[in-house]
């Protein structure tokens, strides 16, 4: 029995609870980039720019709730600044709509120069956050690190595996789960969320019934900020917060929005886990796994691990290719919202 | 007093011309069917009169206000509504929340509405909880007149209604498009089936390269001998 539970064990502590985390924090990241795509047909590559704005409006926060004794232990402080991240990336992304994205809607410009004009936005982001708190890495997580410690965990069950679970994996998770569900109900009970719908389906019709579309695309902005803080937070709480990540987080944030098919919201939660698992498990060691299973040395001393952590954004990418390639239109076939 | 007045309308997409000098009007529980050859500039008129299109000359009135400057969204304030001849549905919402759209000027309780729609198109009723997109090609055109009539409009537009149906299902929309006008709205529609249509109309207008070339009522039109050769096919 321990041979089999053992090896469980190590899985679900390097990659099911992780993988779970990282997940959510990538489904919230596509979730907000298929949401611009429905509504507005662009594919934002700043989105991971304004997560890390969120991110860092959260952290300033944060400091300032700790600089005047608030706290709410042993839960991060940052979960009682995250409305002002939310804030600032609202203000952030209703400010980039109306100097910069509503004039080219007004153009009708086409999606390649949407997506130069989000690039250049990205850097301009990058640029005013290394001014405003700088390139470094900052660790802002002041609540209890562990929510089930590894020792605690065998103790509890006598294994000589270990799980640990970070409070900040649980938080993730469970806050996902509220979000999302946040989400869906907007968009499917609320007349505004049905009219985003209706907008992001067909707008002319839209328009004939009497939508108004500067609203739509407003609230569409309000949401995706939303949305772009909240991951850009717990991604930070999770990790550790630094500027250039957040560059390099755009692309598994793409691949799962795309591989989910964009534009499909449900598709951006299934891609977010379908890549985050993706990556733990090509990127996983499995010798000690293999050596439960079938004894030590079985596959001599390799570490049985496929792929070396350092590329795991090349995992992203192989599975954007193949994704392209076989099914261009990504698991649930976007676009709708 | 005619409801709806589009007069001498001239204008069309960028440099040249579409519609030169067209006229149509439709009153109150009358029908106007708009038909022609094709590249008359039936759809345009239609575009125009509902302000998807800038007018170089000529004027709209809906109920004696001038309407010509409004935008299309407002012009649904007026009390007009549109079915586009194509993509006129949600494909990706169900019919239900299709008809909610349509309402969406309207903020009040819309159940009554929906209730005489659902009279009015029996089989809406059944499939309101089906994705729009998964409706037949009459279904979608019910659909289609639905969302439109949820805004409670005095001019109901409709572009080509029955392109692409059987004619079974023709029928059966012409004789809604009746009951629809009976209740006292003015309908207003391009046909591509001039003769089955110029049978429900009041008023028919033959438009040719922009300009009207025949307007009388749709009887009068089906029995005129000029427009039935050239026009009607014999």
């Amino acid at each position: 029995m321990e041979t089999l539970l053992n090896p469980l064990v190590l899985l679900a502590n390097f990659i099911l609870v992780p993988g779970l985390a990282y997940g959510s924090q990538l489904a919230l990241g596509a979730l907000g980039v298929t949401m611009v795509y429905a509504v507005l047909n662009f594919s934002n590559f700043s989105h991971g720019e304004i997560m890390s704005f969120g991110a860092m409006c959260t952290i300033l926060a944060t400091y300032w709730l700790q600089s005047i004794g608030l706290s709410i232990s042993p839960l991060p402080t940052a979960l009682l600044a995250l409305p002002f991240g939310i804030l600032g990336a609202i203000g952030l992304c209703l400010l980039l709509d109306r100097l910069v994205f509503r004039f080219y809607r007004h153009q009708r410009a086409s999606s390649v120069t949407y997506l130069i004009v989000s690039i250049g936005v990205m850097f301009v982001i990058g640029g005013v956050i290394r001014f405003i708190i700088g390139p470094d890495d900052r660790n802002f997580n002041d609540g209890d690190r562990f929510l089930l410690k590894a020792r605690a965990f065998k103790e509890i069950s006598g294994l000589s595996e270990g799980l640990a679970i970070k409070s900040s994996q649980a938080i993730t998770v469970i806050t996902a789960v509220i979000v999302v569900a946040a989400i869906f109900w907007f968009l499917n009970r609320t007349r505004t969320g049905k009219s985003m719908r209706a907008y992001a389906d067909n707008q002319d019709l839209a328009l004939l019934s009497g939508i108004n579309p500067d609203r739509v695309v407003s609230i569409t902005w309000v949401i995706t900020a939303g949305l772009a803080a909240i991951a850009g937070t717990l991604y930070g709480l999770d990790k550790s917060y630094k500027p250039l990540v957040y560059l390099h987080l755009v692309l598994p944030i793409f691949a799962a929005a795309i591989v989910g098919g964009v534009g499909n919201p449900i598709g951006a939660i299934v891609g977010g886990f379908v890549i985050a698992f993706s990556e733990l498990l090509l990127t996983f060691a499995y010798k000690k796994v293999a050596a439960y299973l079938f004894g030590d040395g079985f596959f001599g001393d390799g570490l049985l691990q496929i792929l070396s952590t350092d590329y795991k954004f090349a995992v992203s990418f192989m599975i954007l290719v193949v994704v392209l390639l076989v099914k261009p239109t990504g698991i649930f076939s976007g676009k709708s919202l | 007093m005619t409801f709806l007045i589009g007069e001498n309308m001239v204008g069309g997409y960028g440099g040249t011309d579409i519609l030169n000098g067209c006229s149509i009007r439709v009153d109150l529980g009358d029908i106007a069917v708009v038909v022609g050859p094709n590249g008359a500039g039936k759809s345009t008129a239609m575009k125009a009169i509902f302000g998807m299109l800038n007018l170089r000359s000529g004027k709209i009135s809906i109920g004696g206000e001038d309407i010509t400057a409004l935008a299309p969204f407002e012009r649904v304030k007026k009390g007009m509504a549109f079915v586009p001849q194509t993509h006129n549905v949600f494909t990706s919402m169900t019919v239900e929340e299709n008809l909610e759209m349509g309402a969406f000027i309207n903020t009040g309780p819309i159940a009554g509405i929906m209730e005489q729609i659902y009279e009015l198109f029996p089989v809406l009723k059944e499939k309101r909880h089906q994705c729009a997109g998964e409706l037949s090609g009459g279904q979608r055109q019910q659909v289609a007149v639905g969302r439109a009539l949820m805004t409670e409009p005095k001019l109901l537009m409709l572009d080509e209604p029955t392109a692409g149906v059987s004619p079974i299902v023709m029928d059966e929309l012409f004789d809604r498009i009746i009951e629809v006008a009976r209740t006292g709205i003015a309908v207003l529609m391009v046909e591509q089936n001039a003769k089955q249509a110029l049978a429900i109309a009041d008023q028919g207008f033959v438009l040719v390269q922009g300009e009207n070339r025949y307007t009388d009522s749709g009887t009068a039109l089906l029995r005129n001998a000029d427009v039935r050769k050239a026009f009607l096919g014999g």
